[in-house]
């Protein structure tokens, strides 16, 4: 249905980001195809050592999926902090994944975790890194008439710590700037790290450099800082109401460097 | 475009009607069924004044279409108290604990806190306020609201209790 | 009397008057859906309007073509300035001496101005069409700054004035220029700041804010060609005001206007003035001949209804080394936008600002204000609050407490040193005003001890000291405000709207039954009036609150008012209220005494009734009472038993109140915390608490995010960049903090039953309050003025400023 109908085309999800801005007539669709009767985007399966979410799982399904929490608890803590009670019931991981706007969070979170999206079009299925899909603001690795059916996430190491800090001007706003840090120790210094942030670019960020900067580290406030200052560079937020750039970019760093420990006090 | 033909529960009754493809759910209530509690405070779905409660869920009827309510079922505020009258332990509290002003919030606060006792029948304070975070209100600062729905939270708890013995 | 004979207490309790928590009637239908608001009333054969609207600041408008709009299926009208001209609409008197264009007339002068308005079968048709109607613009040159406005060359923003040297309030020293206003003794001013120990001066700027209540501004209008008269129903703080006024201008005879005001979903000042939107319903239903429905959109109610504040003021204290005050001195440059629609008493351009020296015994003060104009939405309006009240508030405490730091006292003992006695009131500002009543010095103590402020300060010291050794990266202020508002406007010597006296009224017409109604010119909007007058009835006349029906909003019915805004109902038709009763009292004594065959000063009033003196057993009730007015009064009288009051009055009233807040801020992100927030407010006699708390809570939290990260900023362009609920920052219930409140009594002597009404107190305390939280935060840094609002980035960049991130 997609493909007959091109451009003049959406899917819809949950709605929350599009019908916004349908409202606003910022897009102006001829025709939505709703999703919500497809049983095979829902669902919450492992795979091997990954776990299966299907796209049209709600924020507030994430939450309230116990083995979901207890496996991936980042993803929970990262939903919880998504928009408000009434958004979460029917917004979905899909959406906010897929939807290339920065200021989603989820994005960020599954740069962190190494995820990858399921990907479904005309010509057929394929499997996209998360860390590969995000090319700019509303532009993302999906072709025309493809839409992601399910979000793929590894099994984090045994005795990891995560965590997802976010700044934002009040409850359920898009962030000043977040931090995702997944992380393992051992004997006391950090052996792997994953970092992300959210909001301080045209896409949601890898921070490659920041998350090397602290391995073999027991993130000493020195490593900290040196870490904080891999993130910043990498970022361009824009200026807004939530702060200018400059700001914004401090802002990422110290998101970071909370996240580093949280997730550092929450790991074996 | 041509017009769809819907069909949905709404406070336990059966409605038909024919709707654009685009009209709001907000609007389809208001409008064609005259159920005027829902209320409109902003376009950009943050508000939380047109909240009703859909398939077990809260929902910011204004970001809904009326065709995605097909075969739901759907309460408002003017399903909230018994069929004889009697008010819903949450329409009581809010009188009681002066949860309201303007009323302009109320209808989409008490819909949300029926959900949200649903999920949670005895929610702190703090689960209150956040599980009451996607309804702004102007008048009341929230602090009567809280205990409104604490109200509520002890009365239906207690009759709970009644029930199970 | 028997065992089961009710006591006073009982009798009194039953009636539920002055000074119960009654439980509000209008909450029953209000928790079941069943308000009745404008959006909710639907009339066969209605039309929706809406409006197409300019995407520039400032701009020519060169060509408008509606051929597109006028064309999609639905639509029945478009109307532009021409069309508005043939009826000579085009344009409108402001509530401040000023006109307005209802629809753009060959020029746009703010983002987002009304310029064409369509009319459709629904209000989707009457969207899409509005998103069709082509405007050509030539772009002009913007001012959105308003210390600019008055330069050479600045952009001349009103063409239609523009050589007009007189203004509506005197003359006019540039194409900009608004008004100038002053109060107060310049040449003694100048002398005590040139002779004076110590003096500060500080650009303390109240940023534009707005209103914003759950519900926009809405409208619908209905002209019966037939009788040729006009029902508008509406968002109307003030009904006989738009009445009035609509007659005026449309031609209309007033007593062919019907004007309702239903259910409203909060005012807080948005809700007094007309906007185009009720114009241009009115015209289209003229000239379609069917009622018309308008209601705005949020984006369109915070960018172009009227907007409040956005006063820029240079304030100056003038004292001695050891603290004590001896001058105040305040220019202001007041922002009015396009257009000079403030809703003010008409012969105060600045409204009541002049209530600046606040709580402090002043010897002397001069403030200047002048208006201007820039390519903003006009206005303004008093947001919660008295007419420019809270800017007056806001400036006289932050200025107190940058006082107080350069003389290295302590805020609160400053204040101290400098309230008005006890012993002083009546007391004569230097600017003019007499406040009835106050006793600052108690109110003081009792906020002081009840949050322990010597121990508070203790910590803070402990704090800083740790801050100083890189212990915590958080700072703890400690905000104190002593105000002192100006409210219930007010005396006709002082106060009127376009020419008519701010008097209020009550008209109370008693049942055979003993129940009865209650009509008055004033107009809730979530302040519970249909309960509280009632309590005043309960009280006076001894009838059960419950039996008193209270209606407002209806111009046919409702004795003639200015409507409610800047706390007036308590102190206006609180007043009315209390005096129809009395007079309804008096003849029921009449009535009483030709009963109970005594005469009149035999008699003694016991709760509910009245009795023999020195025979109790011998009463009559205000029930009884009410019977014997229909079925056998004394003869000469005139049956019946009904009063009505319009009550001019005397004074002003003077709510006072001290407020601590107590925050932490992380200065690593700017993020502030509500650690505490006390309030101690003072509204003489108190008719409601359970209400009052209500109001406080309220208020405060309004307080809050005006002071913590509301504003209506425009970029250089006049684009609004926060004209959405995205951006403009409406608390949630998770930012707002839990509110202790608390109280003292001065009841006022002029009012009949000394009450001074309350709903604005905590917005006009409640900035500063945390506005000097914060700035006390930073002050032991060498931090002397931080402006507002308080977001986080502004805190951070203050904290930078201080080099506090290494």
């Amino acid at each position: 249905m997609l493909a007959d109908l091109g451009e003049d085309a959406r899917p819809l999800a949950g709605g929350h980001s599009l019908i916004p801005m349908m409202k606003l007539r910022l897009a102006e669709p001829a025709h939505l195809i709703d999703l919500a009767g497809i049983g095979e985007l829902k669902g919450i399966r492992a795979d091997g050592g990954d776990v299966v979410i299907g796209a049209m799982t709600t924020q507030h399904e994430v939450i309230a999926e116990a083995a979901l929490a207890a496996k991936l608890p980042l993803l929970r803590e990262t939903a919880l902090q998504i928009a408000d009670p009434q958004v979460r019931y029917l917004g979905t991981l899909g959406g906010n994944v897929a939807n290339g706007d920065p200021g989603n969070d989820m994005p960020a979170v599954m740069l962190c975790l190494g995820a990858s999206y399921h990907i479904v079009g005309t010509k057929g299925e394929r499997r996209v890194a998360a860390r590969d899909f995000y090319q700019g603001v509303y532009q993302t690795a999906l072709e025309p008439g493809e839409m992601v059916t399910a979000i793929r996430v590894p099994a984090p190491p045994a005795g990891h710590g995560a965590a997802y800090e976010k700044l934002k001007r009040k409850i359920g706003d898009y962030a000043t700037a977040a931090a995702a840090v997944i992380l393992t120790q051992s004997g006391g210094r950090v052996a792997t790290c994953s970092i992300g942030l959210t909001n301080v670019g045209t896409t949601p960020l890898w921070a490659e450099d920041a998350a090397r900067a602290v391995i073999g580290t027991a993130l000493d406030p020195a490593t900290v800082k040196k870490a904080v200052a891999h993130a910043e560079a990498i970022t361009s937020p824009a200026s807004d109401n939530r702060g200018p750039a400059e700001y914004r970019t401090k802002m990422a760093g110290v998101m970071l460097a909370r996240a580093l420990a949280r997730a550092k006090s929450r790991a074996a | 475009m041509a017009k769809s033909h819907v069909t949905m529960t709404v406070n336990g009754k059966t409605v038909e009607a024919l709707v654009e493809p685009r009209t709001l759910l907000i609007h389809f209530l208001r409008e064609q069924l005259n159920l005027t509690g829902p209320h409109i405070g902003c376009e950009t779905s943050h508000c939380g004044a047109c909240t009703v409660d859909l398939n077990g869920r809260s929902v910011k009827s204004c970001t809904v279409f009326a065709v995605q309510a097909e075969g739901g079922d759907l309460r408002t505020i003017e399903g909230m108290a018994a069929a004889d009258g009697t008010l819903h332990a949450l329409q009581e509290g809010f009188r009681e604990m002066h949860g309201l002003q303007c009323g302009f919030c109320t209808p989409g606060m008490i819909t949300r806190a029926y959900r949200l006792l649903q999920e949670n029948p005895s929610p702190s304070e703090e689960e209150i306020r956040f599980g009451i975070a996607g309804n702004l209100c102007r008048c009341t600062g929230y602090q009567n609201i809280v205990k409104a729905i604490q109200y509520a939270a002890d009365k239906l708890s207690g009759a709970a209790k009644e029930a199970a013995e | 009397m028997n065992a089961i004979t009710p006591s006073k207490e009982e009798r009194a309790e039953k009636l539920q008057g002055m000074g119960c928590r009654r439980k509000r009637v209008e909450d029953i239908r209000f928790v079941q859906g069943k308000g009745n608001y404008v959006d909710d009333l639907k009339l066969p054969n209605m039309l929706y309007g809406d409006f197409t609207r300019s995407p520039y600041a400032h701009a020519r408008i060169t060509k408008i073509d509606t051929t597109k709009a006028a064309a999609v299926p639905g639509v029945v009208a478009v109307l532009t300035a021409d069309v508005l001209k043939t009826v000579n609409l085009a344009w409108m008197p402001t509530l401040a001496g000023d006109v307005q264009m209802v629809l753009a007339d060959g020029k746009v002068l703010f983002q987002n101005q009304e310029v064409a308005f369509v009319i459709a079968e629904d209000r989707y048709a009457a969207a899409d069409a509005a998103e069709l109607v082509e405007v050509e613009y030539e772009a002009l040159p913007v001012n959105v700054d308003p210390l600019k406005a008055m330069a050479d060359g600045a952009p001349v923003i009103r063409e239609d004035i523009k050589d007009k040297k007189e203004g509506a309030h005197g003359p006019r020293k540039h194409y900009n220029h608004v008004f100038a206003w002053q109060s107060g003794d310049k040449a003694k001013t100048d002398a005590v700041f040139a002779k004076a120990d110590v003096t500060t001066k500080e650009l303390i700027v109240y940023p534009r804010v707005h209103p914003c209540p759950l519900e926009t501004c809405q409208c619908v209008a209905s002209f019966d060609k037939i009788k040729g008269e006009l029902t508008l129903w509406g968002t109307f703080q003030a009904p006989h005001v738009i009445r009035t006024v609509g007659s005026l201008i449309s031609k209309i005879p007033e007593h062919k206007i019907h004007v309702i005001a239903p259910d409203i979903g909060g005012g807080f000042g948005n809700k007094v003035g007309a906007y185009s939107g009720y114009i241009c319903s009115i015209v289209a239903s003229i000239v379609t001949g069917r009622p018309v429905k308008w209601v705005e959109d949020r984006i369109e109610n915070l960018s172009t209804t009227a907007f409040a504040r956005d006063f820029h003021m240079e304030t100056e204290i003038a004292a001695t080394k050891d603290g004590r005050v001896l001058g105040l001195r305040c220019y202001t440059i007041a922002d009015h936008g396009a257009f000079d629609a403030c809703a003010n008493a008409s012969k105060w351009p600045a409204g009541l600002f002049s209530i600046i020296t606040g709580s402090y015994d002043f010897p002397t003060a001069h403030v200047l204000v002048d208006g201007v104009y820039t390519n903003k939405a006009p206005g303004g309006v008093a947001y919660r609050c008295s007419f420019r009240v809270t800017e007056a508030a806001y400036a006289i405490e932050r200025a107190m407490d940058i006082m107080a730091q350069k003389l290295g006292m302590d805020p609160a003992e400053f204040r101290r040193k400098n309230l008005i006695k006890r012993e002083q009131f009546p007391y004569t500002s230097a600017l003019g005003w007499q406040y009835d009543s106050g006793d600052y010095h108690t109110a003081l103590d009792k906020a002081l001890d009840s949050v322990d402020y010597k121990a508070l300060r203790a910590e803070q010291k402990e704090r800083q000291a740790a801050f100083k050794r890189g212990e915590t990266r958080e700072v703890m202020g400690i905000g104190v405000a002593f105000f002192t508002e100006i409210v219930g406007a007010g005396p006709s010597r002082n106060c009127d709207i376009l020419g008519i006296a701010m008097f209020d009224s009550a008209e109370i017409r008693i049942h055979p039954t003993g129940t009865g109604i209650c009509r008055l010119g004033t107009k809730s909007q979530g302040q519970g009036h249909e309960t509280t007058y009632a309590q005043i009835i309960a009280t006076e006349l001894g009838l059960p609150a419950d039996n008193i029906a209270v209606e407002e909003g209806n111009t046919d019915t409702a004795p003639y008012g200015l409507g409610t805004y800047g706390s007036r109902s308590t102190p206006v038709s609180g007043a009315a209220t209390a005096m129809a009763c009395r007079k309804i009292k008096a003849k029921a004594q009449m009535i009483a005494a030709y009963m109970l065959e005594v005469h009149d000063d035999d008699l003694e009033w016991d709760v509910d009734r009245f009795r023999v003196k020195g025979n109790p057993e011998r009463f009559k009730t205000m029930t009884e009472l009410a019977w014997a007015a229909y079925h056998e009064v004394p003869p000469g009288m005139e049956p019946g038993l009904e009063a009505i009051n319009y009550y001019d009055p005397p004074n002003f009233t003077f709510p006072f109140g001290a407020y601590i807040c107590v925050i932490d801020i992380d200065v690593d992100t700017g993020v502030s915390k509500i650690r505490r927030f006390y309030a101690l407010d003072d509204c003489g006699t108190r008719i409601n608490p359970m209400i009052i708390e209500g109001q406080l809570h309220g208020g405060l939290t309004e307080a809050f995010g005006i002071a913590m990260g509301q504003e209506i900023r425009y970029d250089d362009d006049g684009n609004v960049m926060t004209a959405s609920l995205m951006d403009y920052f409406l608390p949630t219930a998770v930012e707002t903090p839990n509110w202790e409140t608390d109280y003292t009594v001065t009841p006022s002597p002029h009012h009949p039953i000394g009450a001074k009404g309350i709903g604005e107190s905590p917005n006009v305390g409640g900035v500063p309050a945390f506005s000097n939280a914060v700035n006390d935060a930073f002050a032991f840094l060498g931090s002397t003025h931080i402006a507002m609002p308080h977001d986080h980035w502004r805190t951070w960049a203050a904290a930078e400023k201080l080099g506090l991130h290494g």
